[in-house]
């Protein structure tokens, strides 16, 4: 890759006993966004804190804008932001005076400070709560300060640590939107999450990561091809059961069934597939009574790629 | 057009430490900290209305029965040890402080930060200096209402004061210790209030050291709260002070000497 922003070469990092990455490589190309894909407890954050100078590093190298973060720690903080799953803003200021906070400390001067804080909240649609403490906002509003807060001193380079977890549906599209428009503005962006689906929206490229390790990348069409698989499901009278799977296994190959009267196929591509299995269902004269498609998710990626689920994997990696 | 490379020159004008900047950024981060108070009115009601209690009680409950001998009247007497106390025990107010920035991921963020490394601690711990000005200057005026009065001079009355601002100090840096040992706030002040409770209570703070058993007499006598409150003591009730207030400066001197690079490495570390 000519243009690697952020580059991460076989990289380990032990907490005592404890190996939290196991020789890690990875790269991000300049102005995309990679997705960091793994269950808690994978590596994701020990990377993240890694390469924005948080935690040292065991062995191995990792550079951003070719700036090893080992030997020049400084001149990589002022080239980056991070915004954490944890929205790491003052509980008890305002919005506005977390803002001013963070300029003063990237030593904006006053008043400079104070434009940018306005500019970011009306940005981030927070001007009506600017003077109010944090305390009044809501999860939403806090993630969106949150990554005002990392944008202050216009950083090239973002890092998103599960920025939308524990979000509702609404608030975490209104996340996804401004992302989608800072990575349009040339902002490079590494971003971790468990959420297929939000890797599928925002990652050019997708690492998959567990137990430390690299276990797949690509993108996230590939590795919805190479690794899960879409399933359509329909739902008959018991006594065309028969009849039914006989049908649909010219369309893909049956799998297990949610449900005694049900019958399951798994497909490549979901959409052709539907419209072949209706054809083929309605061609056998079937009574189909229910249908439905369920896409691969992370647990089904996970499943395929390491025989384990990944909600069940809730280990915390200790800091 | 982002660059790719950032060259040699830059990255060690970067690295440069700059004298300005971490001043500074210990200034913001002590503006930050003294904001978060006036937030919450409640915090410095209690605060202050808790010495200006202990000020009342010891001088009107425990006045009459308490006899220090020399003719000095009890209050007189009690103040220094209610200065101490009060200062002691508001120590815990920096661990508390770091522990729930720690908890709540802000400490993080201000380690991403182009900010000086230094700011968080120096911040915090200058933050409760300041509060400590005003929580010692709120109970001289509590005291002289309730007749307290120094037998020395104006000069050594700011002297004393100053020794206990000093010694506040100097146990913020052991509180920021717990504070950064601790996996959250109520930890941090549970293994905090036992070390000072035993400091406070088993020292000249209130009563004569002279009336302990004897195995206590030997720990009161020999431990930094007593000490600093014999060093305030002789500057406001006089005495021959030389001796008392370098033994105190010298307790405080160890404090900062030994806990601030602990805490400063434990920072370090603490991801």
């Amino acid at each position: 890759m000519a243009d690697a922003t952020i580059v991460v070469q076989d990289v380990r990092k032990r907490f005592g006993d404890v190996v939290a990455l196991d020789g890690v490589s990875f790269e991000v190309e300049a102005g995309t966004v990679l997705g960091l894909l793994g269950p808690n407890g994978a590596g994701k954050t020990t990377a993240v804190r890694i390469l924005t100078t948080i935690l040292p590093i065991s062995e191995g190298r990792a550079s951003v804008l070719g700036i090893d973060v080992a030997k020049h720690p400084e001149s990589v903080r002022l080239r980056i932001g991070l915004a954490g799953q944890y929205a790491a803003v003052d509980e008890v200021l305002t919005g506005r005076e977390n803002l001013r906070l963070v300029g003063r400390l990237c030593h904006l001067p006053k008043d400079e400070s104070g434009a940018r804080a306005e500019e970011l909240l009306k940005r981030f649609g927070l001007s009506d709560a600017g003077d109010r403490s944090l305390k009044t906002y809501s999860g939403g509003m806090r993630r969106r300060l949150d990554l005002a807060a990392a944008l202050v001193h216009r950083p090239p380079i973002l890092f998103l640590d599960e920025p939308t977890t524990g979000l509702d549906p609404g608030s975490r599209l209104d996340l996804w939107a401004i992302i989608s428009e800072l990575v349009a503005d040339g902002t490079t962006v590494l971003l971790t999450t468990q959420y297929l689906e939000e890797a599928d929206r925002l990652a050019d490229q997708i690492v998959v990561i567990d137990h430390g390790q690299v276990i797949a990348e690509g993108t996230a069409t590939e590795l919805k091809g190479r690794l899960g698989s879409t399933h359509i499901e329909v739902n008959v009278p018991l006594a065309q059961i028969d009849r039914a799977r006989g049908a649909l296994a010219s369309v893909g190959e049956v799998a297990l069934a949610d449900t005694a009267n049900g019958v399951a196929i798994q497909v490549a591509d979901s959409g052709p597939a539907v419209i072949a299995a209706v054809r083929a269902l309605d061609a056998a004269g079937i009574d189909v009574e229910a249908l439905a498609v369920r896409e691969p998710t992370l647990d089904d990626v996970f499943l395929e790629l390491t025989g384990h689920s990944a909600e069940a994997e809730d280990a915390e990696v200790p800091a | 057009m982002i660059p790719t490379t950032v060259d040699q020159a830059t990255l060690s004008r970067e690295a440069r430490v700059h004298p300005g900047s971490v001043v500074g950024d210990a200034l913001t981060m002590t503006w930050r900290n003294l904001l978060r108070l006036t937030r919450n009115p409640e915090l410095i009601v209690f605060s202050t209305v808790q010495p200006i209690i202990f000020v009342l009680m010891f001088r009107y409950v425990f006045g009459g029965a308490i006899n220090v001998g020399g003719g000095i009247p009890y209050v007189d007497f009690l103040m220094a040890g209610v200065w101490v106390q009060s200062v002691t025990f508001g120590a815990l107010n920096t661990g508390v402080g770091l522990a729930e920035d720690l908890q709540s991921g802000l400490i993080e963020r201000f380690r991403s930060l182009p900010m000086a490394r230094s700011a968080v601690l120096v911040g915090r711990t200058t933050a409760d200096l300041v509060r400590n000005v005003f929580v010692v200057i709120v109970m001289t005026a509590v005291g002289f209402m309730v007749g307290f009065n120094y037998h020395t001079s104006a000069l050594a009355l700011v002297g004393a004061l100053a020794i206990v601002l000093l010694f506040s100090y100097a146990l913020s840096w052991l509180s920021a210790l717990l504070g950064l040992l601790a996996p959250n706030a109520e930890t941090a002040q549970a293994a905090f209030f036992p070390i000072v409770a035993v400091l406070v209570f088993a020292s000249a703070a209130f009563v004569p050291v002279k009336t302990m058993p004897g195995w206590l007499q030997a720990f009161a006598n020999h431990q930094p709260v007593t000490a600093v409150i014999n060093a305030v003591r002789v500057l406001t009730l006089g005495g021959p002070t030389a001796g008392k207030v370098v033994s105190a400066l010298l307790w405080i001197a160890a404090i900062i000497a030994v806990f601030a690079p602990l805490s400063i490495r434990r920072y370090r570390k603490v991801a």
